[in-house]
């Protein structure tokens, strides 16, 4: 799915690389007991550790590398058994120890792959570079006032995944499906609880354009784009940018930019020239990470099933088309609560009406799955009401309506309303006789040909029956007595 | 390898450290002499020979994921410059 993209001189071909920082679920820091949850009263979530206080030593959290580790797993990546902390130099002032303890040249995972899903129904592989465990920084308010920045210190310390792809992909939207894929697999794996809205998860985007089969351009990093829309848009903005710069004969700088989510356009942070020369070292308050085999083949087998192999689960298993399953497979819960519906029921039914008519309204209700008002048992329920020919599939949208609004069990709607379908030939034929006889003239023109009149007689027949005559019988009537 | 002025300053400004101009060539010396001494060491041939990352063979140190510290803002902006209602205040830096 290469989108080229038209210049003057011709097409051009993007070529984008991500690093999407991935906050590790945990209850405290990276190497201090504070608390590690979002928000807080400004300097509350804070160890003198964190503040950067002399003397103080980092303690390593075992949830961190035991997390990392199976986020790694979860790229089919390679483990490294033994990882190094370095120091990452730089001043700002929500960095109190004046270095980033990350990891440099010895990660503690290295490089694995992960399918991603296009929107044309193909898979694309691409590649993890990979992952380091690093601490997050502080936050600075600059609109707090004109000449001074405020900063709390509570992310100061939070542990952090940084997870580096390979330059593989080539368009925005294979960026958007690969930030969708890696959320996807955090949250299956609990290693990470993939908020963009809170920042636990953040991307900087490396952008390059060619002409096809060129050596790679120069490219430019985008930093902090904080959503999968926000992502595409900087990338399609970036490229169009560079593309016009070297087409004008300019040539692309490689430098650092921000993305203004007012406009959709990206411009330079005018960093100072040395703001680069981090002077990593490793950092001597901490000795190597050491993880050994058996500690991950442990962590290995309390691996959840991942979306992948679910995807091919829910297509072999349920005969559900590639498009659906991946649908299905985007959210844990989601895959979940299929599962539940499809339980004795036609598989096939329970993804339509989990996919169309309950995700659906619960977009429109703006509510989230866990907070449905329907419950997979009772969709259950309705879809098997739908295959026992109880009530027809209108019948049932109207009970489903009712369903979310109530939260009552589709049994007792149709019990009280009365809504169960006639599939006695006798009453149905007495609606139709009747519709028959009110339309004379209807029936002289359709059997002069007009053949769509057809829906006409089908429409008031179930109209008079309050739509409860079963559909397949009344064809079948219609079609016996107009043909006589 | 030799330390020229130059070097000097960049490294003081990455460290936030102000030198003056005198001290710079004093420093150049300096620190071009701990560099020489320290050089001597790659005349020692170090093939195949693991980093030792610690006199004594330890494992690092881990912690349980517990919420142990923190909750203590009064004691962490104890010595802030300044601070409003509970924030760091510093002089603005916006990049």
């Amino acid at each position: 799915m290469t989108a080229l993209l038209k210049g003057e001189t011709g097409d051009w071909e993007m070529v984008i690389g991500l690093e999407v920082h991935a906050q590790v679920l945990t209850k405290s820091k990276l190497f201090s007991g504070a608390s590690a949850e979002f928000g807080g009263a400004p300097n509350t979530h804070v160890s003198p550790v964190d503040a950067g206080m002399p003397g103080m030593l980092p303690v390593i959290n075992k949830e961190c590398v035991k997390k990392a580790v199976m986020t790694g797993l979860g790229l089919n990546a390679k483990i490294n058994n033994v990882s190094v902390f370095e120091r990452k130099n730089y001043f700002y002032p929500d960095l109190p120890q004046g270095y980033q303890i990350s990891q440099y040249q010895h990660p503690i995972v290295g490089e694995g792959s992960i399918e991603i899903d296009l929107p044309d129904g193909s898979v694309k592989v691409v590649g993890i570079e990979r992952l380091h465990l690093e601490q997050d920084a502080g936050k600075s308010l600059h609109d707090q006032h004109p000449q001074k920045s405020y900063v709390d210190l509570n992310r100061s310390g939070n542990p952090l995944m940084e997870i580096v792809s390979k330059p593989d992909m080539r368009s925005p939207e294979e960026a958007g499906a690969y930030v969708t894929k890696l959320r996807a697999i955090v949250r299956y794996l609990g290693t990470c609880d993939g908020n963009m809205d809170e920042g636990s998860m953040r991307c900087d985007v490396n952008v390059s354009v060619r002409k096809p089969g060129a050596e790679l351009g120069t490219r430019c990093e985008i930093k902090n784009v904080n959503s999968v829309r926000f992502v595409q848009q900087a990338i399609e903005f970036e490229a169009r940018r560079q593309i016009e710069i070297i087409e004008g004969g300019g040539v692309i700088k490689q430098e650092t930019r921000l993305f203004d989510t007012s406009n959709g356009t990206t411009r330079s942070m005018r960093s100072k020239e040395d703001a680069h020369d981090y002077r990593y070292f490793p950092d001597p308050d901490l000795l190597p990470l050491t993880v050994e085999d058996g500690f991950i083949e442990d962590i290995r087998k309390t691996m959840p099933e991942l979306p992948d192999a679910k995807k091919q689960r829910f297509m072999d298993e349920y005969g559900l088309s590639h498009q659906d399953a991946s649908v299905l497979i985007g959210e844990r819960e989601r895959g979940d609560f299929f599962e539940k519906v499809a339980k004795g029921h036609d598989a096939k039914l329970a993804s339509n009406w989990v996919l169309s008519e309950l995700l659906g309204a619960l977009h429109k209700a703006e509510k989230d799955l866990k907070d449905s008002p329907v419950t997979a048992e009772q969709l259950g329920e309705l879809i098997g009401l739908i295959e026992d020919d109880t009530i027809s599939g209108r019948i049932a949208k109207e009970v489903f309506a009712e369903m979310f609004g109530t939260g009552k069990n589709a049994g007792d709607i149709v019990e009280a309303r009365g809504l169960k379908q006639v599939t006695d030939t006798g009453e149905i034929e007495k609606i139709v006789d009747a519709v028959l006889a009110e339309n004379p003239d209807k029936i002289e023109q359709y059997k002069g040909g007009k053949d769509k009149l057809f829906g006409f007689f089908v429409g008031q027949v179930m109209k008079k029956s309050g739509g409860k005559a079963n559909p397949g019988m009344v064809n079948d009537l219609l079609k016996k007595k107009l043909e006589a | 390898m030799s330390i020229d002025k130059e070097t000097v300053g960049k490294i003081a400004r990455l460290a936030r450290i102000k030198v003056t101009e005198d001290d710079k060539e004093v420093l150049a010396g300096e620190l071009t002499n701990i560099l020489t001494m320290i050089e001597e060491l790659n005349a020692v041939d170090t093939k195949g020979v693991e980093p030792m990352t610690s006199v004594v063979q330890m494992q690092l140190h881990e912690r349980a994921d517990e919420v142990t510290d923190g909750g203590i803002p009064e004691k962490i902006l104890k010595n802030a410059p300044e601070e409003t209602a509970g924030f760091f205040v510093v002089p603005k830096v916006v990049e």
